[in-house]
């Protein structure tokens, strides 16, 4: 499992890689888990559904993740914003 | 007659010059401050269009590895991205029929709800993830991640991300004129895409 931080200025970034079936790996997963929701990041697991269909979970916890999860990818919450006019 | 105009007309300049001097020295001062802050605002410390570049690619190439191969290429060909409103229970690319709305995600825009029946535009939901930790001076995510971004939390927890963004009337930020011509586009886009598809069937 990797788990993975937008960035600005940069994209995604890998912030831990891990096997969640070994504890001192998985141990350092959830660590890593925890700073970035501290952090106030939002987390997503990416997945797919038997029919094709691709969407995404988020998760609050990392017991939340599923255990085949390959990825969990971290992004800033949302907040509603107004960015300058585009038109 | 003429030393004693000659000598005015000396005497007048030099009486001008120093009076419009004080003016003259704030005013180049000015704009040498206004210059300086010009190409400070141009070219932000530490901004490197090649990082920018790269940083794009890097969240394209984990937007395309998330989404299904018929939303990437509507996004790589049209630059925005299609959510159904309302998800459940139906494929990503079927036909809108049990969707009631749907939502178009550009990249650092407001997310547009509109009625994929009728083309009429609901509303904009403002929204951003700014990072904070501004880790190389600014909060933006590239384009890319940003549209991730709004595409996870859309499909994820539809009423949370419209919970959290700032609603508001069509037409507020982003031209209405200009979501009907990318409609319009999505519409034919989608037409050639059919006709390759069965092009390509009856080939087969």
């Amino acid at each position: 499992m990797k788990l993975l931080r937008m960035k600005p200025g940069h994209g995604e970034i890998v912030l831990a890689e891990g096997d969640v079936a070994v504890p001192e790996q998985e141990r350092e997963l959830i660590e890593a888990f925890r700073r970035e929701l501290d952090a106030g990041m939002w987390a997503a697991v990416p997945t797919q559904a038997p029919g094709g269909r691709r969407e995404a979970e988020l998760v609050k916890s990392f017991d939340e993740v599923p255990r085949d999860a390959e990825r969990v990818i971290f992004f800033p919450r949302a907040a509603g914003g107004s960015p300058q006019a585009t038109r | 007659m003429g030393l004693p105009l000659g000598t005015a007309a000396i005497v007048l300049v030099v009486l001008l010059w120093e009076l419009a001097r004080p003016t003259l020295k704030r005013a180049l001062a000015r704009g040498r401050e206004l210059w300086a802050a010009h190409r400070r605002g141009s070219a932000p410390i530490g901004y490197d269009p090649g990082r920018e570049r790269r940083a794009e690619q890097r969240a394209r190439a984990l937007l395309r590895s998330c989404v299904t191969e018929h939303d990437w290429a509507m996004y790589r060909d049209l630059g925005f991205l299609r959510v159904w409103g309302g998800l459940g229970a139906r494929a990503d690319d079927a036909p809108p029929a049990q969707a009631s709305y749907a939502y178009l995600v550009y990249p650092h825009k407001p997310v547009v709800a509109y009625v994929p029946d009728t083309g009429e535009l609901l509303n904009e939901y403002c929204v951003a993830f700014p990072d904070m930790s501004k880790p190389y001076g600014s909060a933006r995510l590239p384009d890319s991640d940003d549209v991730l971004a709004k595409w996870m939390a859309l499909t994820a927890d539809e009423r949370r991300l419209v919970g959290e963004a700032n609603m508001h009337l069509p037409g507020r930020q982003v031209d209405p004129d200009r979501v009907r011509r990318d409609l319009a586009r999505l519409s034919r886009w989608e037409r050639e895409l059919s006709a390759r598809r069965a092009g390509s069937v009856r080939a087969a």
